[in-house]
């Protein structure tokens, strides 16, 4: 694990180093796009997202909370303690909480229900950051990590999941807020960039697929695993709207619509991006 | 002639029952599509109702930033492309929403205005609203040959002024363009800079010199 944090760190000097050159040389941007996909394949060599993935995995296994239970019974939509594939099938309809849940949503309903913790504990750091681990993040990369390689399939065939789906669309196309921003004013045509940045039509394959896929990553630039749930966060606070509150409904059913446009995409996550 | 007329009786016959069916089916379809709309305007309610039980005000991003204008509202409504009525309608009421400075004075400092066009702060909840916000130009165009890093989802607008011969009713063009988008080009991607509050009118005045000024690195 060691050897890969360091081939990890020496990916982000590589960056380090090309963000130093890119802008200084009179290069076309034909080039600078060049070097950035260099970069991504050198980033693709180590991937510190092993550290969360291995931490998420005993933090599963572990006899944790007030009832100091695993969360080898917790069902993730596949039967109770399957992991292997869940990630590829969710977001789920869920009887037994009656509501539509994404693998976040789902962790956290395990946490209270198995394992006793509250709602505020279990939903206590969704999101990691300096001198803050987040378990749920970790959790999440253990449990994603084992649907690599498998192929989205949400099924969206029970009415509440067709429901979310149609909401989450409807969510898609909303703009509002000082600069007008809508999901899809960024996400909804071919080949678009902000600066450099490509940004994937989440309304088409392939684009929608290679995207949902690559999530959650490891982000160089933070030093931190991110879910979908802090993709979602971090795209409304650049949109300019207040804060999505982690595992609200509205952002279970916009992972909906996502997840399902995604379907059939090969499940490569965590990834590692810039 | 008896057969003639029989023949002439059932063709009308034929003609009539033609125009009920074709009728009914006219009825049928409008109720599918009343039926649908209806449908629609639901599932935008119910979306509406949950988003705003999702959020929570953060920062100077309250949750009334969901609300929705009628400019909002309907390119929501028409997934940003619009029929041609409700196009004109956008814009008309943009147009009327869209103020030029009272002084006539059109162009500012290019220097300014390339700083503004770089900047993306403003707006967002982790921003301190004390501070100006920018225009973040070249996240989605091209403007001056030294950056590089520029998006695309706007056009290009290297050489602005020069290929329009620095002509004055460009300028009032570009400043109108910028203070609102929405009354040029409706459920454009581009925010409403000025209508929104996002850049004074002065900073508008720097970025239209930053496209007009014959000295500005956009027409060098």
């Amino acid at each position: 694990m060691c050897k890969h944090f360091f081939r990890g760190l020496r990916s982000a000097l590589t960056l380090a180093l090309m963000l130093v050159v890119v802008p200084a040389g009179a290069q076309t941007s034909e080039q600078t796009l060049k070097e950035i996909e260099r970069y991504r394949a050198a980033l693709a060599d180590g991937n510190p997202a092993e550290l969360w993935e291995a931490r998420g995995e005993d933090l599963w296994k572990q006899a944790r909370g007030p009832r100091m239970v695993a969360l080898d019974k917790c069902d993730l939509g596949l039967g109770a303690g399957i992991v292997n594939g869940a990630y590829a099938v969710l977001p789920k309809y869920f009887a037994d909480a009656d509501r539509v849940m994404d693998l976040e949503s789902r962790l956290v309903y395990c946490m209270v229900n198995l394992q006793g913790f509250t709602a505020e504990q279990a939903k206590k750091d969704p999101f990691g950051g300096p001198n803050k681990k987040s378990d749920i993040e970790a959790l999440v990369a253990f449990v994603t990590a084992a649907s690599r390689g498998m192929k989205m399939n949400v099924t969206a065939s029970h009415p509440k999941e067709q429901e979310y789906y149609e909401l989450g669309k409807k969510m898609f196309f909303h703009r509002g807020g000082p600069h007008d921003f809508s999901c899809a004013n960024c996400h909804g045509a071919d080949n678009q960039r902000i600066r450099l940045q490509d940004l994937p039509n989440l309304l088409k394959q392939p684009a929608a697929q290679s995207a949902y896929t690559s999530w959650p990553a490891y982000r160089v630039s933070q030093g931190e695993l991110r879910s979908f749930q802090w993709r979602l966060f971090d795209c409304f606070r650049q949109q300019r709207f207040p804060e999505l509150i982690f595992t609200s409904d509205a952002s279970v059913a916009l992972t909906m619509f996502l997840a399902k446009n995604a379907n059939g995409g090969v499940l490569s996550a965590p990834s590692i991006k810039r | 002639m008896k057969v003639r007329a029989g023949f002439v009786h059932s063709m009308g016959l034929m003609l009539i029952g033609g125009l009920v069916i074709s009728g009914c089916a006219a009825v049928a379809e409008q109720n599918d599509s009343a039926k649908n709309a209806a449908k629609d305007a639901a599932t935008t309610r119910a979306a509406f109702a949950m988003m705003q039980a999702s959020f929570k005000a953060r920062g100077q991003a309250s949750v009334d930033r969901l609300n929705q204008d009628e400019t909002q509202q309907l390119c929501s409504q028409y997934q940003d492309n619009p029929p041609k009525e409700i196009r004109e309608k956008i814009e008309a009421l943009n147009q009327k929403l869209t103020l030029f400075p009272a002084d006539g004075v059109l162009l500012g400092d290019w220097k300014e205005g390339e700083k503004i066009a770089q900047s993306g702060v403003g707006k967002q909840f982790t921003d301190n609203p004390e501070n100006a916000a920018g225009g973040n130009c070249y996240a989605c165009h091209q403007l001056t040959k030294a950056e590089v890093s520029y998006g695309n989802i706007g056009p290009s607008l290297y050489n602005f002024g020069k290929v329009r011969a620095y002509a004055p009713e460009i300028a009032k063009y570009a400043y109108g363009k910028i203070y609102n988008a929405e009354a040029y080009s409706a459920c454009s991607n581009m925010p409403r800079f000025g209508h929104s509050n996002i850049l004074t009118p002065q900073q508008i005045k720097h970025v239209v010199a930053l496209l007009m000024d014959p000295e500005s690195p956009v027409n060098k």
